[in-house]
């Protein structure tokens, strides 16, 4: 990974008037490819994330909702604008271990125990043995799997390797979590239950989250609110807040509020409507662009 | 536990004794000469008496051969695999060279290398067996270490973790069941190598000179005695890198087997 700060003038110096916002992006730009074959898969991207906040990105397949939550991991790097994290570039908060990151997959070492598993971030940042063993104790109890410490990953079902996932992200108590379609993979019963979950841990622990999705539903439960991006290029379309009760409960998916703002969300979603040949196009530059299989 | 065991050991365990009877039984009941095929019995016998004065000190020789070749292609191989999935030039220069290496052929090579340390020694067989393991050990090092999945990397990255950790952590462990694989194919490639080297030149003692010898003079189940004893060499040294696998890479067959 290159240092985002040394490519783009400005972006070293951070913004003044950022103030407690844990994600802040400007005119952000992403760009896949290069010539004739390039393909625009970000534009124009301003979106400033508070503390505590749980944001969604919802949008079709292509729209660059997940190429927006790796810019801010600095996973990848932007081809204009400033992204900052916790006030410094994207960059410096990737070395500072800011942010803890969930993936679709769970991404679980096989050889390792489930223990062993959560407390891989904590040996790389060079955590005591006593103070790892300490840590992956109380977050498998934080995630409901106390007794599985001892056990290798393929002995568990998707939706406990999801747990273990999001608790190795938790492990060295990020205050920013990144999650990229961490419940897309699961079927919907075990999907409803981990939202519930989530929504625990989030009350419990005060991180923000940036969480991408395609499912309206889970957004609007999940979220303080919702950024509904468009394709050709990946803009934002627009950002509907959730004015749900704070504490998240099975009665929220009840409320007629909850239904109301699934019901704008998806309007929001089809008035964006993209046509489904250029965003095949979109996905095939961006893996000719990344070298991915 | 000890049921399931029993029952994969036994069909082989049985087909392998049936085909010894059948094969001693046919060849008296139809009267083939000894010189085309001897019945096991016999093999057997000269097996015994041949022991304790030739072909102990035989098994041994090609045996060390065998390792030492193993051991110096293993080496050379796993270091060219990690210096070629880490550097670009590396793999540049060095995947050119390991495929020539892998393409001599060890009938014209054997001649050579023992031009340079003479029929005595060891080391030409060990240097042909070396060759041989090389390419594959290499190969299976390079795929290891560089077929990760690309999230685990990100991981490590969303981490700031260094390319060491992420070799330590990651790659390599990622890359042992391939290793392994390689190691298995290199076992039972070693005890070839050594004994197809030993057939241009060694000691009149070693596994290779002694079959050619005893062919040369028609004596054929002293030859056979010591086919079956370097057949039994590579299953040996086959069952030792399985055993070594087994306790290096537990996850490998208690993931298959939970699946």
């Amino acid at each position: 990974m290159t240092d985002v700060g040394a490519a783009h003038p400005g972006a070293s110096t951070p913004a003044p008037d950022v103030g407690r916002a844990v994600v802040h992006t400007t005119g952000v730009e992403k760009t896949f490819g290069t010539g004739p074959t390039a393909v625009k898969a970000l534009e124009g991207i301003d979106l400033e994330i508070g503390q505590g906040e749980f944001v969604s990105l919802i949008g079709p397949s292509g729209c660059g909702k997940s190429t927006l939550l790796r810019l801010i991991g600095d996973l990848t790097t932007p081809s204009a604008g400033q992204i900052l994290v916790n006030g410094k570039p994207a960059s410096r908060a990737r070395l500072d271990r800011d942010y803890g990151m969930v993936f679709q997959a769970p991404v679980l070492m096989d050889w390792r125990t489930i223990a062993r598993n959560i407390e891989l971030p904590l040996e790389i940042m060079g955590f005591p043995r006593d103070e790892r063993a300490r840590r992956s104790g109380e977050l498998l109890k934080l995630v409901e799997l106390e007794g599985f410490g001892g056990k290798h990953p393929w002995q568990l079902s998707g939706g406990m390797q999801q747990r273990v996932a999001i608790a190795r992200a938790l492990a060295f108590d990020p205050k920013l979590l990144l999650m990229d379609e961490p419940f897309g993979a699961l079927d919907e019963m075990t999907r409803e239950r981990m939202n519930l979950e989530l929504m625990k841990i989030w009350g419990q622990t005060a991180t923000t989250v940036v969480f991408v999705t395609h499912s309206i539903p889970e957004a609007v439960f999940l979220s303080t609110r919702v950024v509904v991006m468009s394709p050709r290029p990946g803009r934002i379309a627009r950002i509907v807040e959730i004015d749900l009760p704070h504490q998240r409960t099975v009665e929220t998916r009840e409320l007629e509020r909850y239904f109301e703002l699934v019901t704008q969300v998806r309007e929001a979603l089809r008035r964006h409507e993209p046509d489904t040949t250029t965003m095949d196009e979109l996905e095939a530059a961006r893996i000719r662009a990344e070298g991915l299989g | 536990m000890i049921n399931t065991r029993l029952a994969n050991w036994l069909p082989p365990v049985v087909l392998f004794v049936l085909v010894i009877v059948i094969w001693d039984l046919g060849l008296l009941a139809l009267g083939v000469q000894s010189f085309l095929l001897p019945r096991p019995t016999v093999i057997w016998a000269k097996l015994l008496e041949l022991w304790p004065t030739t072909l102990a000190r035989g098994v041994a020789f090609t045996a060390s051969e065998a390792l030492g070749g193993l051991a110096a292609g293993i080496v050379l191989g796993t270091a060219a695999g990690l210096a070629t999935a880490r550097w670009r030039t590396a793999q540049e220069t060095l995947v050119p060279i390991a495929i020539g290496a892998s393409t001599v052929p060890i009938i014209a090579f054997a001649p050579i290398t023992l031009n340079w340390f003479g029929y005595e020694s060891p080391l030409p067989r060990m240097v042909i067996v070396a060759a041989m393991v090389f390419f594959p050990v290499m190969v299976n090092t390079v795929r290891g270490l560089t077929e990760v999945e690309p999230a685990a990397l990100e991981l490590m990255a969303s981490y700031a973790g260094s390319e060491l950790q992420t070799l330590r952590k990651v790659r390599i462990p990622n890359a042992l069941p391939y290793w392994f694989t390689a190691l298995r194919i290199a076992a039972t490639l070693s005890v070839i190598g050594a004994v197809v080297g030993e057939f241009f030149g060694g000691p009149l003692y070693s596994l290779g000179i002694f079959i050619t010898n005893q062919t040369g003079i028609s004596d054929y189940p002293s030859a056979w005695a010591a086919i079956i004893l370097a057949c039994g060499l590579g299953i040996g040294f086959y069952v030792a890198a399985v055993i070594a696998e087994r306790v290096a890479v537990p996850w490998g067959s208690a993931r298959e087997t939970a699946r």
